[in-house]
């Protein structure tokens, strides 16, 4: 039985929200930082707290740690090293691996994400954005109590326009395909699979393997914790919109390259079951809009290319061990929506997101290192990710086609990573614990 | 990131000098349980090397039995390590069992390492590897600990040698598929 009433929000439910903040948090010494821990605290609702009161509510927090975080916290160093070394390590130490080089490189890294001083991250969730700035005025007046604590960096996200559905700046139907947790109370959408082990996100239960690894000790700090990686990715939407331009003579041209970069068109409704023309309304029907697979229906690609973004990410019936790779996804869009047919203004937009999972090198580490850069990934040879992948203009994207296949040769870099971390997302009795300086509440 | 080298002449065999230790010290690439091991004209690899528990021997024959029964139910088992081949042998120094287990596949030592795992554990079947001195008792739960011990005990090639170099068994798998539909289909002209 999950324990709903100690797992924080974030893991089980997506709040409704249009706004957000993320501010990322130094403590100076462990004394403030338990200060602003504990005075937080109630902010923080656990999974059953935020259905409870989703209705009412208006603003939703979440708060997780680096490992020097837990460290500046005042955790002692037995309990330290029971922790899995990636997540020791740090995004920044393992760069190379996920890819993060060239311009995603750590050094370029725009938020002091990359810094060791990072310690602790809060995540605001707000209906809107009146709320958003009343809860960063309050936030600024707990920080500035609590001694030596200081805000590194923030990140405001928006909603991009049209608000009716969520999507990216690029226009991409974003939420379509996320793994649903066995004894959550969700149902997962027609083409989602089973519900899964909660040991696959949440650390203390059986996973889809058995029963689960040993847990970081003390058990009270890790039950009910996940571990979580934090992108700030930008969209060059300039670059991008340029790209289709230079790619398709017509607008259904332009659309459909569109759709091939990712597997489905921007309207959400995946080429699978849309290979030709876009279908809006399939794009928008959760009942129907993940239904497909790729074994049976589109084992060549003709449809999906075997190297786009969703055949990536999560290559269904065409992957070993699918179930221990899953990862959910929570974030929402930063910077002003480029309106289409402006120039690109120059400034940064693009997505801030989280994935979070039980084990950082299993789940996140494997989708970025294998999926993800993989050159040659289903035997492509010489293609990444044509939308998050390491580019640097000396890769293809192949797009099957009867009778002669299209070889898009140098794909520029749509993204750029501005800032990142590894994150210990920890249940409500372990942030107590962690507020007591490692005692029992 | 695995499978980094580009089309390479598959027409000319060709051998690679390995350094010491098994890595070129000016290109290691890292993977995620550490450095991986390159892939050379004959592919990825790898040979673990362990001492085999005392009296443990008949265990170790009947796993070749275990295996065989295995692949011959589901012939697929083992596709997801994208092998070539995979030899296990028996040695004795100075009167102790020693064991050998060979592989040459298409993906990388880590990936090769979390996929054999999953097949041990879906399949509910155990390892040979039990019977070997030093394997973690929770393997089955302890991902990082089996990873370790297939690190420690790889012994890394200074020479490898490929007749068809860089070709994986996916490619020759395609081109035996398209020598026996171009057969069948010149057989159909007659």
């Amino acid at each position: 039985m999950l324990e709903f009433d100690d797992i924080q929000h974030i893991v089980l439910t997506r709040a409704p929200a249009l706004d957000g903040r993320y501010e990322f948090l130094t403590f100076g010494n462990p004394v403030g930082g338990r200060a602003w821990l504990a005075a937080i605290l109630d902010k923080v609702p656990s999974a059953k707290a935020m259905r409870e009161s989703v209705e009412k509510e208006k603003r939703w927090g979440a708060v997780a740690f680096t490992w020097n975080g837990l460290r500046a916290l005042g955790v002692d160093e037995a309990a330290l090293a029971t922790l899995p070394q990636e997540f020791r390590q740090g995004m920044v130490a393992r760069a190379e691996m996920l890819g993060d080089t060239g311009a995603n490189d750590p050094s370029h890294w725009v938020d002091k994400t990359a810094s060791p001083d990072l310690h602790a991250i809060a995540i605001l969730f707000a209906r809107d954005a009146t709320e958003r700035g009343r809860v960063t005025i309050e936030h600024r007046k707990l920080v500035a109590e609590c001694e030596g604590v200081q805000v590194l960096s923030a990140l405001d996200l928006e909603a991009t326009s049209p608000f009716d559905y969520a999507h990216d700046h690029f226009g991409y139907r974003d939420r379509l395909s996320q793994p649903v947790i066995e004894g959550s109370g969700d149902e997962p959408t027609p083409g989602s699979g089973a519900p899964l082990k909660a040991g696959e996100f949440i650390l203390g239960y059986p996973d889809e393997s058995g029963p689960g690894p040993a847990l970081p000790q003390p058990e009270v700090l890790s039950r009910n914790g996940s571990f979580m990686a934090y992108r700030r990715l930008e969209e060059h939407v300039g670059k991008f919109r340029d790209f289709l331009r230079e790619n398709g003579k017509t607008r259904e041209e332009q659309e459909l390259i569109a759709a091939k970069l990712i597997g489905r068109w921007r309207s959400g409704a995946p080429l699978v079951l849309a290979p030709d023309k876009d279908d809006p309304e399939l794009g928008a029907d959760l009942q129907r809009n993940n239904n497909f697979n790729y074994k049976n229906e589109d084992p060549q690609g003709y449809a999906v290319p075997l190297g786009s973004h969703i055949r990536r990410m999560n290559p269904r019936d065409t992957a070993a061990n699918m179930n221990t790779r899953r990862m959910i996804r929570r974030g929402a869009t930063y910077g002003p929506n480029l309106p289409e047919g402006t120039p690109d203004d120059g400034q940064e937009r693009g997505i801030g997101v989280f994935l979070i999972c039980a084990s950082l090198i299993r789940q996140f580490e494997f989708a970025q290192n294998v999926w993800v850069n993989d050159r040659n990934f289903h035997e492509l040879g010489n293609e990444r990710d044509p939308v998050i992948g390491a580019q640097d203009g000396t890769l293809e994207f192949k797009i099957p086609k009867r009778p002669i296949r299209r070889t898009i040769k140098g794909l520029p870099a749509f993204t750029t990573l501005r800032g990142g971390a590894y994150f210990f997302l920890p249940g409500l009795e372990a942030l107590r614990w962690l507020a007591a300086g490692g005692k029992a509440s | 990131m695995s499978g980094t080298s580009d089309q390479k002449d598959w027409t000319k065999p060709a051998a690679m000098a390995i350094p010491k230790g098994g890595f070129f010290p000016d290109k290691v690439e890292q993977g995620r349980y550490g450095p991986i091991f390159p892939r050379t004209p004959a592919n990825y690899g790898f040979s673990i090397v362990a001492k085999v528990i005392p009296g443990r021997e008949p265990a170790i024959y009947e796993f070749g039995h275990t295996i065989e029964k295995a692949i011959a139910a589901q012939p697929d088992a083992l596709a997801p390590l994208k092998l070539h081949y995979l030899r296990w042998l028996l040695f004795p120094i100075k009167g102790e069992t020693y064991f050998m287990y060979q592989g040459i596949f298409d993906t990388d030592f880590d990936k090769y390492t979390e996929d054999a795992l999953a097949i041990f554990r879906s399949t509910g079947a155990t390892t040979v590897f039990v019977n070997l001195e030093g394997f973690p008792e929770d393997w089955k739960t302890n991902l990082p600990a089996f990873a370790k011990f297939m690190r420690e005990h790889q012994c890394p090639s200074f020479l490898e040698y490929g007749e068809y170099p860089y070709v994986s068994s996916d490619e020759i798998k395609k081109a035996l598929r398209i020598k026996a539909a171009l057969s069948a289909m010149l057989d159909q002209m007659q």
